[in-house]
């Protein structure tokens, strides 16, 4: 397998992973909404929460983290951009 | 000024320019003290901040292709996260959010999650890949990457149709919003809203759309977030009011109990003459609806908002402007988090202004006390006067109950700094948020129409040895023949705003989101494949759309997915036939398949020239 292959492999399970977290956040939980809106979060009913403020907030933590992640992959097959003019 | 070293001099520019907001603000508080009237406050303020706007869009003018196109590629990460939020956030984010909480409750946050979870797909799927492409437009990588001019147009076809179904409600709330603020008629506060938009765009394209676009952010956040605690602390409700509200989420609850939560009929409501669009509280707050239907319309509705955020071509377009790869991928991220700012707020307005409302105990509270009472508060009396509100006494007692009380969901965020007993000052301050929101976004959609057609289709399709000069002035006069086209259909009132901004996500996520994802990630897509799959998915989107619509043919609904929904049917068409027809085709030659190759790593050229 060639330096391009091996990084789009990873590139691609990043890509799954990200999208599985994606999934639970923006979907699996809120399939549950009434059981969860028995459980609270700083006083708010969790599924009013997690929809309010709880996914969001996981959504902007998950993108940083993938862009990371992402610029780790990219350097570990030489593939990062060097200078701003590339 | 603005050369040279203007990039590394943006925090110091944008930090004069926010701590200069902040002063007008104070002195405009001073001036009404002073006895200034509530209706000059109000146009110095949308005034003040369109004349920054317009100033801002004149320094930014240039006469180069890549300037015009894609800012010249130097618009910093975070910076671009504050240009793509104020994008994002259009006049329904800002204006019509809260209200829409305020009425629909937990139901209708879907919206939030939908409207925050696509920056996922943006970053994962799309936005660094689209940068490594270096196209000027989105039609740009479809026409490039699947090759001929039918497939390029094909997506100029969606992305006109979508963009435009959105601008026409972003210079409605422009109108809407100038009209009170200016004290003129509507038709006449659609135009100057118009030209309001035209002054940044016009003479430097998407250089001057992304430094207005952060000056608005900064206005439009500072007005969001000012009113919301500055309630909050007054009433005693909290501090902090994002951590601070659980008890008053349990206390609407309860109030919602004990007034009940009464659905009128429709012939009751009929009878009283209540104005269209006026709504009264029906629905829970904070409490899920049961069943898996319930769970199925919220997860339906947050995946076609997520879908479409991922094809909407004026927000992929912002990640042309970054400097690298790279940058694309980490703007993303600043983009959402200054979204998430807004967004996180909307829940918190909602609550407090609903709160203010009914809770008898306060003094701000009208549920449960004579109606003859209420009708003496100014703000309601203001209100009613111009069909914004609307009393109905359905059980003739004079007491005025929860169900009794009507009001049109925009109405939310811009009554409550009155309705909470606050300045006029800051009310001036929504209007100017309003104005910002409701501009940044249309800017950067008729940008995306004007870009499309000029660069698509003018240069790339009918006249490709234009000079520049050519090309730059078709891409303005573009620009006001498309401003126009929407003010004019915005003059004529149509649909209510949320109503159409749900529809361009649709149209986009039928059209658009399987050619552009297929396009990176699934080499084996060929050109027949991606025309054939944009023809049939925004052809049975806009089908069934037709089919469900209540105001065309008003068939029921098949498995909840009803008019806001119905880019599932057009994205699922979408897909199928793009694939059936890709591997029924001979495979993408293997200039193509290099070509996709050089996407998939952020090194190297771009694939499209610096200038083309």
């Amino acid at each position: 397998m060639s330096n391009k292959e091996k990084h789009w492999e990873k590139t691609r399970g990043l890509m799954v992973l990200t999208l599985v977290i994606w999934f639970v956040f923006g979907y699996l939980i809120f399939m549950f909404g009434s059981s969860l809106n028995e459980g609270s979060f700083l006083g708010y009913p969790l599924a009013y929460y997690m929809c309010a403020q709880g996914s969001i907030i996981a959504f902007v933590v998950l993108i940083f983290w993938f862009a990371n992640k992402q610029e780790k992959i990219d350097e570990e097959f030489g593939f990062q951009e060097r200078g701003e003019d590339d | 000024m603005f050369k040279g070293n203007f990039v590394q001099n943006l925090p110091k520019i944008y930090g004069t320019y926010t701590g200069g907001f902040i002063v007008f603000i104070i002195l405009m508080a001073i001036a009404e003290q002073a006895g200034m009237t509530a209706k000059t406050i109000g146009i110095l303020f949308v005034a003040f901040t369109v004349c920054i706007y317009a100033f801002i869009g004149y320094l930014s003018r240039t006469v180069q292709v890549d300037a015009y196109y894609v800012a010249g590629r130097q618009v910093p990460t975070v910076f671009n996260g504050m240009a793509t939020a104020a994008d994002w956030m259009s006049g329904a984010s800002f204006v019509a959010m809260a209200g829409g909480i305020y009425f629909g409750g937990y139901t209708y946050m879907a919206f939030l999650v939908g409207w925050t979870g696509g920056y996922v797909l943006v970053s994962s799927l799309l936005a660094p890949y689209l940068r490594k492409f270096g196209c000027y437009t989105v039609p740009d990588f479809i026409g490039t990457r699947y090759g001929g001019n039918l497939a390029r147009f094909c997506a100029v076809v969606v992305l006109s149709l979508a963009s435009f179904t959105y601008v026409t409600a972003q210079i409605n709330a422009t109108g809407t919003i100038a009209s009170r603020a200016l004290a003129i008629p509507f038709e006449l506060g659609v135009w100057v809203g118009l030209i309001s938009i035209l002054l940044c765009s016009m003479l430097g394209g998407m250089r001057a759309v992304t430094w207005t676009q952060v000056a608005q952010y900064i206005v439009l956040i500072i007005a969001y977030l000012i009113p919301i605690f500055w309630i909050s602390n007054k009433g005693g409700f909290g501090v902090f009011p994002h951590l601070m509200l659980g008890e008053e989420v349990a206390r609407l609850s309860e109030l919602e109990a004990q007034f009940g939560l009464i659905k009128n009929s429709a012939a009751d409501i009929k009878a009283a003459g209540v104005p269209g669009g006026l709504k009264s509280i029906a629905v829970a707050h904070s409490e899920v609806p049961s069943g898996g239907m319930a769970a199925w319309k919220f997860i339906s509705l947050a995946l076609c908002m997520m879908v479409g955020t991922a094809s909407l071509p004026h927000i992929l377009m912002r990640y042309f402007t970054t400097p690298s790869v790279k940058a694309a991928r980490k703007s993303v991220a600043w983009s959402l988090f200054f979204i998430a700012i807004l967004y996180t707020s909307a829940p918190m307005l909602a609550t407090l202004s609903k709160l203010s409302l009914m809770d008898p105990t306060l003094s701000t509270g009208i549920i449960g006390k004579p109606i003859a009472d209420v009708m003496q508060i100014e703000w309601v009396s203001q209100w009613v006067n111009v069909k914004q509100a609307f009393i109905a006494d359905f059980n003739g007692d004079g007491v005025l109950q929860l169900n009794e009380w009507f009001m049109r969901g925009d109405v939310v965020v811009l009554s409550t700094p009155e309705v909470a007993g606050l300045p006029y000052v800051i009310s001036g301050l929504v209007a100017a948020g309003g104005m910002a929101a409701a501009m940044s976004t249309a800017d950067g959609l008729i940008l995306a129409i004007a870009n499309a057609l000029s660069h698509d289709v003018y240069y790339k399709i009918i006249d490709p040895k234009a000079d520049v000069r050519k090309r730059l002035l078709v891409a303005r006069a573009l620009l006001i023949v498309i401003g126009a086209a929407g003010a004019y259909i915005a003059s004529m009132r149509i649909t209510s705003i949320l109503g159409a901004v749900a529809w361009a996500f649709d149209f986009a996520m039928s059209g658009l989101f399987f050619p552009l994802i297929l396009g990176v990630w699934w080499k084996r897509a060929t050109r027949e494949g991606a025309i054939a799959g944009m023809i049939a998915g925004l052809g049975s989107g806009t089908a069934y759309l037709i089919y469900v619509y209540p105001k065309f043919m008003g068939n029921p609904a098949w498995l909840g997915i009803d008019h806001l929904r119905f880019g599932i049917i057009g994205a699922s068409v979408c897909l199928v036939v793009m694939v059936v027809v890709s591997l029924m085709t001979k495979e993408p030659d293997s200039a193509t398949q290099k070509m996709v190759d050089e996407v998939r790593i952020p090194s190297g050229k771009t694939i499209l020239g610096k200038q083309h």
